[in-house]
């Protein structure tokens, strides 16, 4: 179907490689097909033919267990886990008695404690995914079974089977488009689940299933459906149609894909081809990859390095015993004789290396692990009941997905941010505008009062409550009746394409394609211009309560290369007006020269509003005479009807009425930002993250929202634009790029303490603009114009202003970077980016935005993290160390495949700066302790060791080594680590500086974990030593001597806890009554525990297990002990607090500062005013004022998701329901023809030559051709061919030569222009200086290489 | 614009789930540590004084009867051959010993705390639980059983028990007077009263049938101390003073305590002969036999070290307060006006 060979890969290199790459994946899958199984047959309404090539079920199973599968399975994964199994060797040595030293239940009852508390928590995640399976696989939807529709559960539904679909429904599986509701079997559908976009998709049926419309026809289909295998290529579908005889290509365009909600269209009816686990959705999300956190994989080092400390010590001992056994037991043997089975020393050494494994394993305690589960666990609560991340518009808590990766937070150095849904809300709203050389919506009044916010409905029932608009001025004037701000809003309510719906009198539902039109022709409809209805040659208004009809003589479309639209109307009174909107460099340059001060005030406003990161539209108007427009039509219609270049040619009739127009004015968008984002990002690049955008949009748009969340500024020294179409020239930009950087960069350097450089700032946007001029529509020979347009910047006068801020931007395009991360570039690209402030990538794939997060991850060595919303995150969500989902309007796909989640972009701020750096700290200081506290206790029996002939004898009662790491010193380092605070959580976001520790890790590396154990060696060495100086001579006070067994056991027991415990108290930071219970609650308990193990009534009971009965009053009464224990406190924590408050003085860290400060300044009761030091304040003050309105460059035009086409859509009537049309006739020449032209389009974009020597041909044999019959695509998707239309298109190629004549740049494109599939390829790769059809950028599959046409035009001007 | 109803899912305001619990924030400043280090240091150096002057006042006398030299009066007892071998050890007192006087001997070299050696005995046996004598624990061996016989009681411990006897005498004019010993009291409360329990026969005898005693003893465990029937089996002083085994390798243990008649106030000043019926040997690992005369004061013993220690302790805070002193005069804190 689709061929490519000989296709001209010298022009159009990038997309052929993307489409080789498809190609042969279609292929690769077919050859797959054959060898692994049978091609997927799906025959409708036949399940015992499906049944046999057992498809999978349209059940869905995400859970791991069930009931009775839990145990084994769950206890076999934990044993997967090194440590259990390494605790579990450790239980079966201590079965043998030769070697065990210890009785068997210290190391079974924390390895049951340990696995029961895994067990309880893994059966609760996996309840919770029975849920949802459950729920998903429950929803009902409709099948028909014999030619009845039945409701079945989505579980039950089969492949092969016929559903139908009722609007606002999710697709159940993916199927098939039969037919729908809707005329030519056109359906609507959403697929924000599974690529984020919430655009609306047009999908329609074949055409020959499309007449099916009633179940029983449905009923006796019997197609047959061969094609591709389950693969996760959303974009992307073929397979064949067989039916009576005949074959049919199928496409995506045919598809509905499970996770797609059905709109605006009543019913549809699908067969399903894949089911469940086959669906691209289920393809898509596949298992999530277990993370782990930095500090996970350091553990875990550790921990090995730690087993490689035990063994050698288990070594030396071992050693010391075989020498101890010849030298000494073999003498002693009078007293205590070898055992027979152990009659040699070496024997006993090997015995004695196992047995000191066992009691020295402590080192690594098994609590360890469980203890990090549990903290992060309290973390993670601590996120999801932050208040602070509570998003009351949506009733949305932040929630912690995973609890692993809490600390994590802390240490992010890379954030990757989607665009639309994330750092936007994706609503746009009418913000500003100037009207006749006035500027309106300026917030004037005094600062701190909140201005009040319009009330449309005394003026205008039919407004919108919801708009927002807060500038009296304006509707003053539109009270007052001024006649421009009338024929302002006059122009809003009529220049579109929007679609209203009227459900009931006054409710007006508008249907915009792209959000901004919406939001201007609702401003419209709030100053008294509603737009209430239209047909296909009218539009009916009401303006100021009175009901207009206009006729609606023309529109001419929208496209990213004219970037205006106009309509021509004809009012009641029969005057012939054009409206037209547009970008306002386009615009300008058509005005009537006559109003040059109206023209540069309104120019002003522009750079203002532009400036403010607002997206600008100038509006104009003119009036036609009868005459003009006639001729005018004229040629209209005879452009239209051109064979050839019909585009081009209609783009030149177009131009030629959009002439001499009158400014009205000028609107402002807001593209709206979600809450706080410019100051959470210039907050979190006060913290060091760089932050990168990627996003599916347009440059200019993502541009755009660059400088209005303040990633770009006017400020930046240069903003790098890489668009290069192959692989050279993007090489050559990025060599550019950092020879420019480095140049500049010097420059500045040398610039340095000249001052004042007025024109600094000029030059640099002059600069800026031309360099942005790169991808530009225009830039059909790009890569040869921009040095003419940007002469080199002279190296000295660089700007001053930017030594201060001496910072570069990167803007990539999807395109660019598909060569930019080959293996051989990827460096290159790496380190321009990296030496960017801020990057941008526009139009990426969702693959490529895994893949810079990957590239980041292996080149960085840097802690990721990617925040998304939509389900074309998702990759991008799973690949980063850290996934973030915004829950908001596009679906829940990111959310489901991220580690957190919440409502809106600027909770990230909370999240890492607050949330992550606290669990870092705690985490970081929890380890330490941990170390510490498990060395400081075990390492005591190494030194023992020496004593007691190298035995294995332990030094505690083994009840002691049971309860120590589970009891006496868990919950006080447990709660350090959950609750402890070095600065409050404002300070953190007063500081960001403060999150720099993490990023460096400087908290817990291998060097702190030196100095953790050595610490805990020292304590050892002083609980083993200090009571054996004092004990070995020492008497109790009654003369019996205390030097027993059981009397050392306690004294060092005792003041090993006492240590550890003073130890934790010097540790906490943050003492909270949790702090205290547990501190103090541990020691008593110690005590407690202690004296009732040591008590009568259980050793009468157990006299084996608890002979140490009366050892704690006995020792503890001794004053001598207690000096003993006081003594080695003095010696463990003397020097800590020490070097402590040393550190503190000599070498204060921020953290240590500001919390001081803070403490300073509660002591003195000082009001929490702004009166602290100024010191660190520059450190951390965050960017006062949204905006630096001062000189910002102008970015404005038509940036927005527009679509063309809708125009002819519209004119045509054909999207309108019979309902709304009424009595309306078909404008006769468009009637049929739209669609055709669509398709043809779409097919054929690019040379205009093709579309338009095959457009006349069909639209005049409109009706013969049925119209949708073979159209692959209408408004979108792929670029196949029907294959029996081949032969109608084939004679299209006789004219290719005019095609070549007509388009200049490229006669190669001549081939091309005969396979459709190429024309995709010549819009991309941005050859035509001129191109026309860009239906419905985003669903085709080359979709984002589109862009570049439309590029950065204003940047130019 | 913000509905009510929308806050549903609105975590709880409380101060545990904001992290905002009210806290003590204790910071090492310089006004606590400064001082805190300066009273520790004069505290420790108070105490250490006190300490040391304690064990100065503490007089111990410590004479080894190994026997290893040939100068030893013991050292024809060393000769392995004999049997009920008595030797003298003669040692004068120049002042006063005050009383009371405890008695101790000592071993060196000898590993109680071997994990084998320690964990062979039954405990069950020691509370007087006839059951397991017939059956010893199998911790006991290799002293489980003999000729068959369980051996009550049994293990390495209970075996291998001290049992050289000692007898002082003062001379006085030539005259050898007897000093008494008083050998109650001299274990753990809780091991006589608790811990170690006779059978609950009588005879004790009866309860002992069927089975042996420890290989080296040379009378059965109901015959330790035919005399006083509340010193006797399990509960004999010296048996459990043995038990309680030591914890290091050179330790004493308590024999006797000299409380009475005129040893009441203590040793007078004199000379004395100590009787030893050497029978335990320690030649064969290189152990050393000594016996110790020690007062006590409220702190136990002699102990030097612990003074020593705290002293030392002390002087370094009082030292390093100056030194932080001065480091804090000199790199101040930043502080705010």
């Amino acid at each position: 179907m689709t061929v490519l060979k000989g296709a001209p890969g010298i022009w159009f290199p990038v997309v052929l490689h993307l489409h080789k790459k498809k190609k042969s994946q279609c292929d690769g899958g077919e050859a797959r097909k054959r060898r692994t199984e049978e091609e997927r047959k799906v025959k409708a309404n036949d399940r015992e033919y499906n049944e046999k090539f057992q498809y999978a079920s349209n059940c869905i199973v995400t859970s791991k267990y069930n009931i009775v599968t839990f145990l084994p399975v769950n206890l076999f994964e934990q044993f997967q886990e090194v440590a259990n199994t390494y605790f579990l060797f450790l239980l079966i040595l201590q079965l043998i008695p030769q070697i065990s030293s210890l009785s068997w239940f210290t190391t079974i009852v924390p390895l049951a404690l340990v696995l029961s508390i895994t067990a309880v928590k893994d059966a609760t995640d996996d309840y919770f995914r029975h849920k949802s399976d459950n729920q998903v696989n429950n929803r009902e939807s409709q099948v028909l079974i014999r030619g009845s529709l039945q409701n079945e559960k989505w579980m039950n539904v089969r492949v092969g089977d016929i559903i139908k679909l009722e609007n606002n429904q999710f697709v159940a599986a993916d199927v098939l488009l039969l037919s729908t509701s809707e005329p030519h079997g056109l359906c609507y559908i959403e697929t924000a689940e599974l690529d984020g976009e919430t655009n609306m998709k047009v999908r329609q049926s074949i055409s020959v299933t499309a007449e099916l419309c009633d179940p029983n026809h449905l009923a006796s289909f019997d197609g047959e459906v061969m094609c591709e295998p389950p693969n996760n290529k959303l974009d992307r579908f073929c397979g064949t149609l067989y039916w009576r005889e005949k074959k049919y290509p199928l496409t995506n365009q045919n598809m509905l894909l499970r996770g797609c909600v059905l709109r605006n269209t009543e019913a549809c009816y699908g067969l399903v081809i894949f089911a469940g686990p086959d669906t691209k959705l289920m393809q898509n999300s596949g298992r999530t990859k277990f993370k782990r956190t930095s500090i996970d994989r350091l553990m875990n080092t550790l921990v090995l390095w730690i087993f490689g400390f035990l063994v050698c010590m288990g070594g030396i001992l071992a050693v010391g015993n075989a020498i101890w056994e010849k030298e000494v037991g073999f003498l002693f043997q009078s007293f205590l004789p070898w055992d027979p089975p152990v009659d040699n020393f070496l024997f006993s050494a090997f015995l004695s290396f196992w047995s000191y494994v066992i009691i020295l394993n402590t080192v690594v305690p098994i609590s360890l692990y469980v203890s990090v589960e549990v903290i992060r666990l309290g973390h993670s609560y601590f996120i999801n009941w932050d208040q602070q991340m509570f998003c009351s518009q949506c009733n949305t808590a932040a929630e912690a997905r995973t609890t692993t990766l809490n600390e994590e937070l802390g240490q992010v150095e890379y954030i990757f941010s989607d665009k639309t849904g994330t750092l936007t809300q994706n609503i746009m709203t009418f913000n500003k505008c100037s009207i006749n050389g006035q500027s309106y919506g300026e917030l004037t009044g005094p600062l701190g009062i909140q201005p009040t916010r319009l009330n449309f409905t005394p003026l205008n029932p039919l407004a919108d409550p919801n708009f927002c608009f807060y500038d009296e001025k304006l509707l003053e004037s539109v009270k007052v009746g001024d006649s421009h701000t009338h024929e302002f809003f006059r122009l809003l309510s009529l220049c579109h394409t929007v679609m209203s719906e009227e459900k009931s009198e006054g409710e007006l539902v508008y249907k915009a394609q792209s959000p901004d039109e919406g939001a201007l022709v609702t401003a419209a409809r709030n100053f008294g211009f509603v737009f209430r209805s239209r047909t296909p040659g009218t539009i009916t208004t009401t303006e100021m309560g009175q009901t207009v009809t206009y006729s609606l003589l023309a529109i001419l479309d929208f496209n990213n290369i004219r970037k205006r639209m106009s309509v021509i109307v004809r009012n009641p009174e029969g005057r012939i007006r054009l409206y037209c909107k547009g970008a306002d460099t386009v615009l300008v340059e058509r005005l009537q020269p006559c109003n040059q001060e109206l023209i540069s005030i309104t120019s002003d406003h522009l750079n203002e509003y532009a400036a403010d990161g607002l997206r600008t539209l100038a509006l104009a108007y003119r009036d036609l005479s009868e005459e003009e427009w006639e001729a005018w039509s004229e040629s209209h219609r005879f452009a239209d009807k051109a064979t050839d270049c019909r585009e081009d040619r209609l783009a030149a009739t177009y131009d030629k009425i959009e002439q001499e127009m009158l400014l009205l004015g000028a609107t402002a968008i807001e593209d709206k930002l979600q809450e706080g984002v410019p100051e959470t990002i210039a907050l979190l690049s006060l913290a060091n993250i760089k932050i990168w955008v990627l996003t599916g949009d347009k440059q200019e748009t993502a541009v755009n929202i660059g400088y209005s969340c303040k990633m770009l500024t006017d400020d930046m020294t240069e903003v790098i634009i890489i668009s290069g179409h192959t692989v050279q020239s993007v090489r050559h930009e990025l060599r550019r790029a950092r020879e420019r950087m480095l140049a500049l960069s010097r420059a500045r350097e040398e610039g340095k303490g000249i001052e004042g450089w007025a024109e600094a700032g000029f030059m640099r946007n002059g600069c800026k603009e031309g360099q942005a001029g790169d991808g530009t529509a225009d830039g059909g020979g790009e890569g040869a114009r921009k040095p003419s347009q940007c002469p080199p910047i002279p190296p000295i006068p660089s700007n001053l202003m930017d030594s201060i801020s001496g910072e570069f931007a990167l803007v990539i395009s999807g395109h660019s970077l598909a060569h930019a991360l080959e293996p051989d570039m990827e460096e290159e690209f790496l380190s321009t980016a990296c030496a960017c402030k801020a990057v941008i990538c526009c139009r990426v794939t969702p693959l490529q935005k895994a893949q810079v997060v990957e590239l980041i991850k292996k080149h960085k060595k840097a802690v990721t993290l990617a925040v998304g919303d939509g389900a074309n995150d998702v990759s991008m969500i799973k690949s980063a160390h850290i996934g973030v989902g915004i829950s908001g309007q596009e679906g829940i796909q990111a959310v489901l495949a991220s580690d957190y989640s919440f409502a809106q972009f600027r909770f990230l701020q909370r999240l890492l700066l607050v949330h992550g750096r606290w669990s870092y700290l705690r985490m970081c200081r929890f380890l330490c302790y941990f170390f510490y506290k498990n060395f400081a206790f075990t390492m005591v029996h190494f030194w023992f060791g020496f004593f007691c002939g190298f035995s294995a004898q332990t030094v505690y009662d083994q009840f002691f080594i049971t309860l120590y790491n589970i009891v006496y010193t868990s919950l006080p380092v447990l709660a350090m680590g959950m609750f402890d605070q070095d600065v409050p959580d404002q300070r953190s976001l007063e500081y960001p500086k403060l999150y720099e520790p993490g990023q460096l890790n400087l908290l817990f590396n291998k060097r702190e974990f030196f100095i953790c154990i050595t610490q805990g060696i020292y304590t050892s060495v002083v609980l083993f030593f200090v009571p054996y100086a004092v004990l070995s001579d020492a008497t109790q006070s009654n003369g019996v001597p205390l030097a027993d067994y059981q009397s050392f056991a306690v004294t060092t027991a005792t003041a090993l806890v006492i240590v550890v415990s003073v130890q934790i108290a010097l540790d906490t930071g943050f003492w909270t009554v949790f702090n205290h219970v547990f501190v103090w609650g541990s020691l008593g308990s110690f005590f407690t525990i202690m004296f009732a193990l040591h008590s009568q009534t259980l050793f009468r009971n157990l006299p084996n297990q608890f002979h140490f009965v009366g050892s704690a009053q006995n020792t503890l009464l001794q004053p001598v002990v207690w000096l003993t224990i006081a003594l080695a406190t003095a010696i463990c924590i003397v020097p800590v607090l020490a070097f402590r408050f040393l550190k503190l003085d000599l070498k204060p860290q921020l953290s240590d500062t500001v919390r001081y400060t803070q403490l300073v300044r509660q002591k003195r009761r000082k009001p929490a005013g702004r009166s602290m030091g100024g010191v660190w304040r520059g450190t951390g003050s965050v960017s006062e004022g949204r905006l630096g309105a001062r000189g910002g460059s102008r970015r404005s035009g038509y940036a927005f998701a527009h679509q063309e086409g809708f125009g002819e859509l519209i004119t045509s009537g054909k999207n309108m329901r019979l309902s709304s049309l009424g009595l309306a006739s078909f404008a006769s020449r468009h009637s049929t023809g739209w669609i055709d032209t669509l398709r043809r389009k779409k097919n054929n974009p690019t040379p205009p030559g093709t579309s338009g020597e095959n457009s006349p041909a069909l639209s005049i044999v409109s009706g013969s051709v049925p119209p949708l019959s073979n159209s692959s695509s209408v408004l979108g998707g792929s670029q196949e061919t029907p294959i029996e239309e081949e032969a109608v298109t084939a004679p299209a190629q006789n004219t290719d030569s005019d095609l070549a004549v007509c388009k200049q740049t490229s006669t190669s494109a001549v081939s091309e222009a005969a396979k459709p599939h190429g024309s995709a390829q010549a819009n991309a790769a941005g050859v035509s200086t001129s191109i026309r059809g860009r239906p419905h950028v985003k669903d085709s599959s080359g979709g984002w290489a589109h862009s570049l046409g439309t590029v950065q035009v204003s940047h130019c001007l | 614009m913000k509905e009510e109803g929308n806050y549903a899912n609105r975590p709880s305001n409380t101060a545990f789930t904001q992290q905002r619990l009210p806290a003590w924030q204790p910071m090492l400043s310089a006004g606590v540590v400064i001082p805190g280090f300066l009273l520790i240091g004069l505290a420790f150096i108070g105490i250490g004084v006190g300490l040391l002057i304690t064990s100065r006042s503490i007089q111990v006398l410590e004479l080894d009867y190994t026997g290893t030299e040939t100068s030893s009066p013991c050292y024809q007892c060393t000769m392995s051959n004999q049997s009920n071998c008595v030797c003298k050890l003669s040692f004068s007192i120049g002042t006063l010993f005050k009383g009371p006087v405890f008695f101790y001997y000592g071993l060196t070299n000898y590993f109680q705390n071997q994990r084998k050696y320690g964990v062979s005995k039954d405990f069950n046996q020691l509370i007087g639980d006839v059951s397991y004598f017939k059956s010893p624990s199998s911790d006991c061996q290799p002293y489980q059983r003999v000729n068959g016989k369980p051996i009550v009681p049994c293990g390495a411990i209970a075996n291998s028990m001290f049992n050289d006897t000692f007898k002082l005498y003062q001379i006085i004019n030539g005259k050898e007077e007897l000093v008494p010993f008083d050998g109650k009291g001299i274990a753990w409360w809780t091991d006589y009263n608790i811990k170690y329990r006779n059978p609950d026969y009588t005879p004790l005898k009866n309860a002992f049938n069927d089975t042996e005693k420890p290989v080296f003893w040379t009378k059965p465990a109901y015959e330790l101390d035919t005399s006083d029937a509340s010193n006797n089996g399990f509960i004999n002083q010296d048996f459990l003073v043995w038990m309680r085994r030591a914890a290091l390798p050179n330790f004493r243990k308590l024999y006797r305590r000299i409380t009475e008649g005129n040893y009441k106030d203590g040793l007078p000043a004199g000379n004395y002969s100590l009787e030893i019926s050497y029978n335990y040997p320690v030649i064969s690992f290189e152990g050393t036999k000594k016996v110790t005369f020690s007062n006590v004061s409220w702190m136990g013993g002699q102990n030097e070290f612990l003074g020593i220690a705290y002293l030392v302790i002390g002087s370094m805070c009082v030292v390093m307060s100056v030194v932080m002193l001065i480091v804090y005069a000199k790199f101040r804190f930043p502080e705010e006006d």
